[in-house]
Formats: C-alpha cells, sequence, structure tokens
C-alpha cells in the first residue's frame, strides 16, 4: 500500500462521530443493576396492568437459567449485567399533549438528528416515533393514522390501550425463551413502538422509529412489534444512534413483525450507534433479534438494514415462510471499520409450499475491523418448490480487516432450489487511480465505489432515507483504501 | 508554448529502474507519437506523467505549462488538463458510466472555477460528444468499463477525452483492439479534437494509426530511454524494418 495510501486511511478514519453529543437533560433512573425489583419498578413506572408484569417476571426468571451464546464470530468481555442502568426517562414537566409541550433540550435532540417531530415533518409524509433512553417521547401524525384505523404509538401506550393486540401478539414470533437476550429483553424493556394496520389498509406514510440513548451506563431494550392484517401494506424505517462514551452500553432489541395473508411489511433500519472509538473504546453492543413470520399465504416481509454503527453488530433478521407462495427478503449493507465487529445475516424457514426468499448481503471491512455474514436457508419437508437465492459479497478496504461468510443450507424437499453466490473483492488502487486521473480525489472515488457496490441494497431503501444512508456509508469509510 | 517539458525523468519501481533519463518535448498543438518495443516503458512514461503513486521518480523534472508536474496530486494533474486514455480501463462495478463521467467534469469544472453542469446541460453536452465518437447510449448507461469488449472499452476512453477536453491528452495504445471502423471513428475523434492549444501523446505499436492521425512528431522508446526521434518517416522505416536496426544501433553506441 503506497504511504501516502495508508497516511489518507489514517487521517479519515478517524473522521468525528457526528452523533456523539450528550443532551443536557435530566432523567430519572432505576437504580443500577437487575433483580426482581428492578422489573416491578419499570413496571411500575409505567403502570402496568398484572399480565404485562408477570410475562416479564417469566422472562426473567427463564433468562437466570440461560448462558451468554458463545457462536457468533465476535469477541468481547463479560458483560456486567448488574453494572446497567435497566430504565432512564428523560423528566418531563407533564406529559406532553402537543409536540409544542415538549421540552426544548429534547426537540433540540431529535432536530440534530435530522429529526424534526414538528408538524413541518407533514411535507416529507413521514410519521415518527422518538425513543429517548428509555421511553417514547413522541409520535407524530397519530391523528391523520387513526382515522385510517392504523395504530401507531409507543409500546408502553399500546399496551394501554391496546391490551388485547399486544397479549395476543406480543412474544409470538420471538419468544423470551429464544434467546439470551430476548430473555433479558423481554424482562425489561422499557419501550419502542407498536404498529397495527388493519386488513385491506394501505399505509399512506413511511412510518418512522429514531431510538437515541442518551444516558450514560444504559441499557437500551425497546421492543418493537408491527402487525399486518390481510391485505394490508406498511413501509417501517428504524433510525438510531448515540453519544460518545468510554463504556460499551448495551443494546438488546426485539422486533416482531406478523404479516397475515397478502399483506406486506418492508421494514429498514438504518444503525448508526456510536462505534466506539479507533482503538475500540467505547461503542454500542448491537445484539438485536428481528424476526417476521409470513403468517398467511402470498404475504411478504422484506428487511433492508444499513449497518454502519456498533462497536458489535450481532443481528440476524430472519423470515418464517409459513403461508404458501409467501416472500421474504434479506438486503444488507454491513460496514465495519477501526475495531468494530459484527456478525450479521438471515434466517430464511420456509415451511410453505412455493415459499420464495432472496438474500443480498454487501459487507464492507475497513480498519482492523471484521465482518461476517452467517445465513440460514431452511426449507421443510413440505415447502414444495421453495426457492432461496442468496448473494453475499464482500469488499475490503486494506489488509488488516477480515471478511468471512457462513452460509447454512438445510433442504428437506427435493423440489426445492437453492442458490448461493458469493465474492469478495478488494477496492483496487488501480480503481482508485483511474478515478483520480479523471479528477476524481481518493475520497470521493471511495464513496463512489462503496456505493457502488452497495447500490443494490440502497435501492431498497424508501427514497427519503436513501440519500442520508448513502452519506453514511461514505462518512464511515472515507478514505480506507489500499 | 510549452506544453510539457520532460528533462532527464528516471524512475522505476523500488529494484527495478524502468525510465532511465527521458528527455520529451511537446509545444501546443503538436502531435507526439511514441513507439518501441514491449516492456521499454511506454506505459511507464504514461503512467508516471499521470501520477501512478507505485513507481517512485528518482531524477528529473517535468514542467506542464509552468507548473511542477510531479509535485501535484493524481487528480491536481487531471484537473489541470492531463489525461491519460488507459492501455487497459479499469472496471468499476455498481458505478454507472454515466454518473462517473457526470462527476470527473464536474470536479474538472470546480477546478476551473465554472459552476457544476445539471442533468440538462450534461446531457446535452453528452449527446454532442457522442456524436463524436460514435457511442451508444446503452453503454454509458452500464458500469464502468463492466463486460465492455476491448474495442468498447477504447471508445470510452476516448469519449470520456472528449468530455472532459484535457490540455495534454496521452492515449496508450488506443488503437490496439480496435476494428478497422473503430480505429477511423477514435482518429476522427481526436482529429476534431485537435487544435494549436491542445497536445497529443500517442503511443502506438503500428504505422496505421499514424495514417490516420497524422505525427508531427515520431520518439523511439528503448529500454527506458528514447533512443532515435523524427518524423512520420520514421514510423514508415520502423514498420519495413522493425526494432532490429535499432537495438543494434543501440549496441553499437556501447550499451
Ligand atoms: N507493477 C509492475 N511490476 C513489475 N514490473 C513492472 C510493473 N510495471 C511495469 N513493469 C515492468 O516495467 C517494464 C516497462 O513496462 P511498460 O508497461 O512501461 O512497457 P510498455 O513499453 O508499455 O510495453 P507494451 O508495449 O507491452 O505495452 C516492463 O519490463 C514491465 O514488466
Ligand atoms: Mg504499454
Amino acid at each position: 500500500m503506497p504511504e501516502e495510501n495508508e497516511e489518507l486511511l489514517d487521517q479519515i478514519t478517524s473522521s468525528e462521530y457526528k452523533y456523539g453529543f450528550v443532551t443536557d437533560i435530566e432523567s430519572e433512573s432505576a437504580p443500577k443493576g437487575l433483580n426482581e425489583n428492578t422489573i416491578r419498578f419499570i413496571s411500575a413506572k409505567k403502570n402496568e396492568p398484572d399480565w404485562m408484569l408477570e410475562y416479564r417476571l417469566k422472562a426473567y426468571r427463564h433468562w437466570l437459567t440461560m448462558e451468554t451464546p458463545k457462536w457468533a464470530n465476535v469477541a468481547f468481555p463479560p458483560i456486567d449485567y448488574q453494572d446497567i442502568i435497566y430504565y432512564s426517562a428523560p423528566k418531563q414537566k407533564i406529559t406532553p399533549n402537543s409536540l409544542d409541550e415538549i421540552d426544548p433540550e429534547l426537540r433540540l435532540t431529535f432536530e440534530k438528528l435530522g429529526i424534526s417531530l414538528q408538524e413541518q415533518k407533514r411535507l416529507t409524509g413521514v410519521a415518527v416515533d422518538a425513543v429517548m433512553d428509555s421511553v417514547s417521547v413522541a409520535t407524530t401524525f397519530k391523528a391523520e393514522l387513526a382515522e385510517l384505523g392504523i395504530i401507531f404509538c409507543s409500546m408502553s401506550e399500546a399496551v394501554h390501550e391496546h391490551p388485547e393486540l399486544i397479549r395476543k401478539h406480543l412474544g409470538s414470533v420471538v419468544p423470551y425463551t429464544d434467546n439470551y437476550f430476548t430473555a433479558l429483553n423481554s424482562a425489561v424493556f422499557s419501550d419502542g413502538s407498536f404498529c397495527y394496520i388493519p386488513e385491506g389498509v394501505r399505509c399512506p406514510m413511511e412510518l418512522s422509529t429514531y431510538f437515541r440513548i442518551n444516558a450514560a451506563n444504559t441499557g437500551q431494550f425497546e421492543r418493537t412489534l408491527i402487525v399486518a392484517e390481510a391485505g394490508s401494506y406498511v413501509s417501517y424505517l428504524e433510525g438510531c444512534t448515540a453519544p460518545m462514551r468510554d463504556e460499551h452500553q448495551l443494546h438488546a432489541a426485539v422486533v416482531e413483525i406478523s404479516a397475515f395473508e397478502k399483506s406486506e411489511v418492508k421494514y429498514s433500519t438504518v444503525q448508526n450507534w456510536y462505534p466506539g472509538n479507533k482503538e475500540g473504546i467505547g461503542g454500542i453492543y448491537n445484539f438485536v433479534t428481528k424476526r417476521g413470520i409470513c403468517q398467511g399465504d402470498h404475504a411478504k416481509i422484506s428487511w433492508t438494514q444499513v449497518e454502519t454503527g456498533s462497536a458489535i453488530t450481532w443481528k440476524y433478521p430472519s423470515v418464517i415462510l409459513k403461508g404458501d407462495y409467501s416472500v421474504g427478503e434479506f438486503y444488507s449493507v454491513a460496514v465495519t471499520n477501526n475495531m468494530q465487529q459484527a456478525d450479521t445475516g438471515t434466517k430464511m424457514i420456509h415451511i410453505g409450499k412455493h415459499t420464495r426468499s432472496r438474500i443480498v448481503s454487501k459487507g464492507i471491512s475497513a480498519g482492523k475491523s471484521n465482518n461476517s455474514y452467517r445465513g440460514l436457508v431452511q426449507v421443510g419437508r413440505n415447502a414444495v418448490k421453495a426457492r432461496n437465492f442468496s448473494q453475499c459479497d464482500s469488499l475490503l478496504l486494506g489488509d488488516q480487516c477480515g471478511a468471512h461468510t457462513f452460509p447454512y443450507i438445510e433442504v428437506k424437499n427435493s423440489s426445492a432450489i437453492v442458490e448461493h453466490e458469493a465474492t469478495t473483492s478488494k477496492i483496487g488502487e488501480d480503481q482508485i487511480f483511474y478515478c483520480n486521473q479523471r479528477g476524481i480525489d481518493t475520497e470521493a472515488a471511495v464513496a463512489l465505489i462503496i456505493n457502488g457496490f452497495a447500490k443494490e441494497v440502497m435501492n431498497q431503501l424508501p427514497m427519503e432515507f436513501a440519500v442520508e444512508a448513502q452519506k453514511l456509508l461514505a462518512i464511515s469509510l472515507e478514505g480506507s483504501v489500499g | 508554448m510549452h506544453m510539457l517539458s520532460i528533462k532527464n525523468l528516471q524512475a522505476g519501481l523500488e529494484d527495478k529502474p524502468i525510465l532511465k533519463g527521458i528527455n520529451l518535448e511537446i509545444k501546443a498543438g503538436e502531435v507526439h507519437a511514441i513507439m518501441g518495443p514491449n516492456g521499454s516503458g511506454k506505459s511507464t512514461l504514461a503512467s508516471v506523467l499521470a501520477g501512478r503513486q507505485n513507481f517512485e521518480v528518482t531524477a528529473g523534472s517535468v514542467d506542464f505549462l509552468g507548473k511542477d508536474l510531479l509535485d501535484m496530486a493524481p487528480e491536481e494533474r487531471a484537473r489541470e488538463g492531463i489525461f491519460l486514455a488507459f492501455q487497459y480501463p479499469v472496471e468499476i462495478p455498481g458505478v454507472s458510466t454515466t454518473n462517473f463521467i457526470k462527476a470527473a467534469v464536474n470536479e474538472t469544472r470546480k477546478h476551473r472555477g465554472l459552476e457544476a453542469l445539471d442533468a440538462v446541460g450534461f446531457l446535452k453536452m453528452m449527446k454532442e460528444k457522442m456524436k463524436l465518437v460514435q457511442i451508444d447510449q446503452s453503454l454509458l448507461s452500464r458500469s464502468l468499463n463492466e463486460g465492455f469488449s476491448g474495442g468498447e472499452k477504447k471508445r470510452n476512453e476516448i469519449f470520456q477525452m472528449a468530455m472532459l477536453e484535457p490540455k495534454l491528452a496521452i492515449l496508450d495504445e488506443t488503437d490496439s483492439g480496435l476494428d478497422i471502423d473503430a480505429l477511423r471513428i477514435v482518429a476522427n475523434g481526436v482529429n476534431q479534437y485537435r487544435n494549436k492549444d491542445n497536445s497529443f501523446l500517442l503511443v502506438t505499436h503500428y504505422q496505421r494509426l499514424l495514417d490516420y492521425i497524422v505525427p508531427d512528431f515520431v520518439h523511439v522508446l528503448y529500454n527506458g530511454r528514447i533512443v532515435k526521434s523524427g518524423t512520420k518517416e520514421l514510423a514508415l522505416e520502423l514498420e519495413e524494418k522493425g526494432y532490429d536496426f535499432i537495438k543494434s544501433e543501440w549496441a553499437l553506441a556501447g550499451e
């Protein structure tokens, strides 16, 4: 690697995390540590009905019997679960009735993040639920959505307002017994978004949730539940950022999607949690379980993720293809730089006949980072003529990073067709030089090449966010060329 | 006016000298052809002029329109008006040729203090230059050079040259791999763009190209040095005799 490029790499991989500010806002927290009292505290804070508390306690007791999974291709010191604050809420003087009543500091935070909670959002037609630390602070466009029978609100609110729906669907796709982090999440989750699209309704706008960890030593455990009744459609986007802090912070979220006959759910994530500094100090542990189930025939669930942040990312948005002719998709761009580690991929579980799935994974590694794709395609005995196509591409910048692919395929029906393609490439010095020779500097060249590499996935993002995501890719990687 | 002035240029890889003292003067409006056996250093010279980092310059100087060329980053050289049509153009998957050229054109315009072209202005310019090299729209909407045939790649290089309007265009074997018609088209493109203000350095193995683009000077590069210079008759002589007579002359001269 020519010296100059190395310098440039150094210079730019140290570019600052832009969302690393801390909001100076009073917050109310649970005492550090986890025991049954913590859970009772959270539940009481939220005024929860007994059934909710019972659910949490069952999850907690189950969690106590479990151990941290070790199979992922990531390394981190043991987490001290007694050193985490499980509930932190920005202290608001009053419960806001309208957006105008939200604490100005808080509002400023979201504005800095480019999320305007104000009515001007009307112009872009995106409904936003904003979650700061453990609680939802604002949901926009509620009234407009309600007219169509669409419910879009915070999880805490849903527990009170729509208990029948929550009791029916919560944990139906991701039971608390699923894994270590889902058990933990089920015990201590503090908020998140709930979204319900009634039969035959096409949600007219993007629904979006922004998560923000602000307080120190706090874990964020949010819970998202999306139910799409027969023939409905919704596109949902999730974004996240956190301040720069020296200690690692745990984020263990659960997202569940239930899609009924002929419904379609598109779930997009732009994940930009604080990745830690160049030496790997600080950063978010992003241990997330996301799963959707195509309950009915011809249902479709599509995951799109752009993962640029977090010290460690550990997530596999999955689809259970239960209905005949149902479709699952997974489009992913995962970027790792410096000391970041990502082990991400998907599971496509084909149960119904003629089910189809498509996996497009683009891993980009730079610095000393490690980027793994891990995917499972499972075709059950009855999944006649199931089809899967997987494409896993890795792009390396420099020669100190790693890219790994772990595709698992289990086929129990002989009429199924499963295809897997994988490539690994490096951004070539000759490509950079070619761009340079046309007047394009190295940073711009890398951005151009990266965006070209990730295009197939970026094209899946809702228009409003595609540009933002493109910039994010460029920022996370600028100049890391070798 | 002097466009390019190369003095005693020596360059190579860490353990391998390739250019061993090149001297060359190119004035505005001139076309120079460089010929020479395989491996003699022609592409290396082109790369060094364009600023490729993996060659180390160990001695000499290059003046480009009054500026120290060797002191500039490759993208600066490009923006100042140096264009290299690559012998082997690289592929960049996922990046559309049109978008790539647009980025390039606007970087150069920015450098020259011009506003970036908007979509309409850019399209108009494209249409014009497409005619010049008879390149197809469908090719330009594909990923840069990806899956292009050899000839299509070369044509794309000349199209980019036409779009970027350089002062000095270095064409490294742009004629290799072109069919007869394409050769004529490419040569035509160059000739139309040829005027008193800009210059060309053509690297070629074939006299045929020089029938279409008549050079002012022909140089023979051998073993890292320009060992013979002349007019277009020199190319004819080489075509007839091959490089042997040059090699033996050089051997007699004591290397
Ligand atoms: N990256 C490299 N690594 C090793 N050797 C190199 C490299 N680049 C050039 N060379 C060597 O330098 C010498 C000059 O190469 P160059 O490509 O400049 O020749 P050329 O005159 O353009 O030849 P041709 O007519 O075949 O294109 C050759 O011996 C070549 O092998
Ligand atoms: Mg050559």
